[in-house]
């Protein structure tokens, strides 16, 4: 099944999807584009760790001049970055190159500490999509990727859809596309990871504990070019949705 | 010590790199050598996400391959409204009070990548048991701490050493990313961070604060 979280007049819900309509929970069938779409994600009662991994495929490694990492390259980012579906995501006035990542987002689904990977899928709700969005001219190689680069407000696009874990039946073999305004400009598997969903749940759960809700942005393959406002970014994987942003003009 | 009414964090937890002259005077030499090429600009910020907190007097476990572990004994800032691009002559006007805390670390010594593994351990974040409202605190700039490992004061923090003091931070934090409210950021921690091991006790106090101590315990193998 499909889950969203949407905001009619004014008024937070979930629904599922059905038919490509939303059906809220008191029987209301609504259009996509009648809504606001949340983040489609439930309340945690602490902040969800939220994971993002940077250089994971082994052709947008290559692309950005770097050798495969030999473990993962992990940061960690805040909810205040989130934002939904058809949202707009700024980019600052004189910024040279501001580009969107396509990322299979794992949503875990129980408590993990120490978990092997034979049993790591256990430990997954579902799936959706994020664009991880990074303003490279704030790049400073200190923890890098920076703070600046990568938790701006609502430059994390997530959803539509959070997609159940046994509604995916391979998620480490789905196509990943990017278009902006139409046209493909990213486009590749995510067959091509170099740590796999299972060995990140492996490896993060050996030193901390996940908690449900928590967030795993896998990381994305190669075809990133830069995002100018009034650009329609669609970001979609296979069986789990089309996540769409439009690029908008901010203040330096 | 009642537990009901603990001070936890009900947003995310930032802390900061070299906001201290003396860390920035210690790695000075470097800052332009690779891997990092060039001295910070922007705030270094980092997570210290749920799974780390732990309350005042609980036990944090240190895992069994780590000898030892950094103390890195801060004042934080608790968000009471949002924070987005604020001034510096007026940022102060959004914190709501302060904290302890006690942010542990594996000692490492490249800052190039994020720091996770070493930071976000489960229990690596001793939180003070009560929040000291702003305008009780007072002036940030006048914080001083001081840290015991079994008794015996193995540091002493002076917040009148900051690179950015807590105004200038939240302004040029907030200059990039909204702090929430809830959400609390530290001042940092100076250079001199004393090490602990499991058996340890430690103990941070500072004037106006109850005193956060917390005990280092050997993780359990099985």
């Amino acid at each position: 099944m499909k889950h969203a979280r949407i905001v009619l007049d004014g008024i937070a819900h979930d629904a599922t999807e059905r038919d490509g309509q939303l059906l809220l929970a008191d029987g209301r069938l609504v259009a996509p584009g009648a809504v606001t779409w949340l983040p489609p994600l439930s309340a945690t009662p602490r902040p969800r760790t939220i994971f993002a991994l940077g250089l994971n495929y082994a052709d947008h490694a290559k692309e950005l001049a770097f050798k495969a990492p030999e473990e993962p390259l992990v940061f960690l980012k805040s909810e205040s970055t989130l934002t939904g579906n058809r949202s707009f995501t700024r980019r600052p006035a004189g910024v040279q190159f501001m580009h969107y990542e396509c990322e299979l987002t794992v949503v875990v689904g129980r408590t993990a500490r120490k978990v092997k990977r034979d049993d790591a899928y256990d430990f997954i709700a579902g799936y959706t999509v994020a664009n991880d969005y990074a303003i490279r001219d704030y790049l400073e190689n200190w923890y890098r990727p920076n703070l600046r680069v990568k938790n701006r407000d609502a430059c994390t696009p997530l959803g539509p859809w959070r997609v159940d874990a046994a509604d995916i039946a391979n998620p480490m073999a789905l196509a990943l596309q990017t278009t902006v305004n139409g046209l493909v400009t990213q486009s590749g598997n995510t067959q091509g990871m170099i740590f796999d969903v299972p060995f990140l749940i492996e490896y993060f759960s050996s030193f901390m504990t996940l908690q449900p809700g928590d967030l795993i942005l896998t990381g994305t393959p190669d075809g990133v070019v830069d995002c100018l406002p009034g650009d329609v970014i669609v970001t979609e994987i296979e069986g789990i949705g089309a996540l769409t942003n439009t690029i908008e003009q901010g203040p330096a | 010590m009642s537990t009901a009414t603990s001070f936890m964090p009900s947003g995310t937890v930032y802390g900061v790199l070299l906001n201290f002259r003396g860390e920035v005077q210690a790695l000075a030499p470097h800052m332009s050598e690779p891997p990092y090429k060039a001295p910070p600009k922007a705030p270094i910020l980092y997570i210290k996400p749920a799974n780390t907190w732990s309350a005042h007097g609980a036990a944090i476990v240190v895992p069994a391959k780590v000898p030892q572990v950094e103390v890195g004994a801060t004042i934080a800032m608790v968000i009471g409204q949002d924070v987005q691009a604020a001034r510096a002559d007026t940022a102060l006007e959004s914190v709501a009070g302060y904290v302890l805390m006690n942010d542990l670390s594996i000692p490492h010594t490249s800052f190039y990548r994020p720091p996770v593994k070493y930071k976000c351990l489960d229990g690596f974040l001793g939180v003070g048991q009560a929040l000291v409202a702003a305008q009780a605190a007072g002036d940030p700039s006048r914080f001083t701490l001081a840290v015991y490992i079994n008794g015996l004061l193995t540091q002493s923090v002076n917040f009148a050493n900051l690179v950015r003091n807590a105004a200038q931070l939240l302004a040029d934090v907030s200059e990039f990313m909204t702090l929430r409210r809830g959400d609390v950021l530290t001042l940092g921690c100076d250079a001199g961070r004393p090490l602990a091991q499991a058996g340890d006790r430690i103990d941070i106090s500072a004037p106006g604060f109850a005193t956060l101590s917390n005990t280092l315990v050997a993780e359990e193998t099985a």
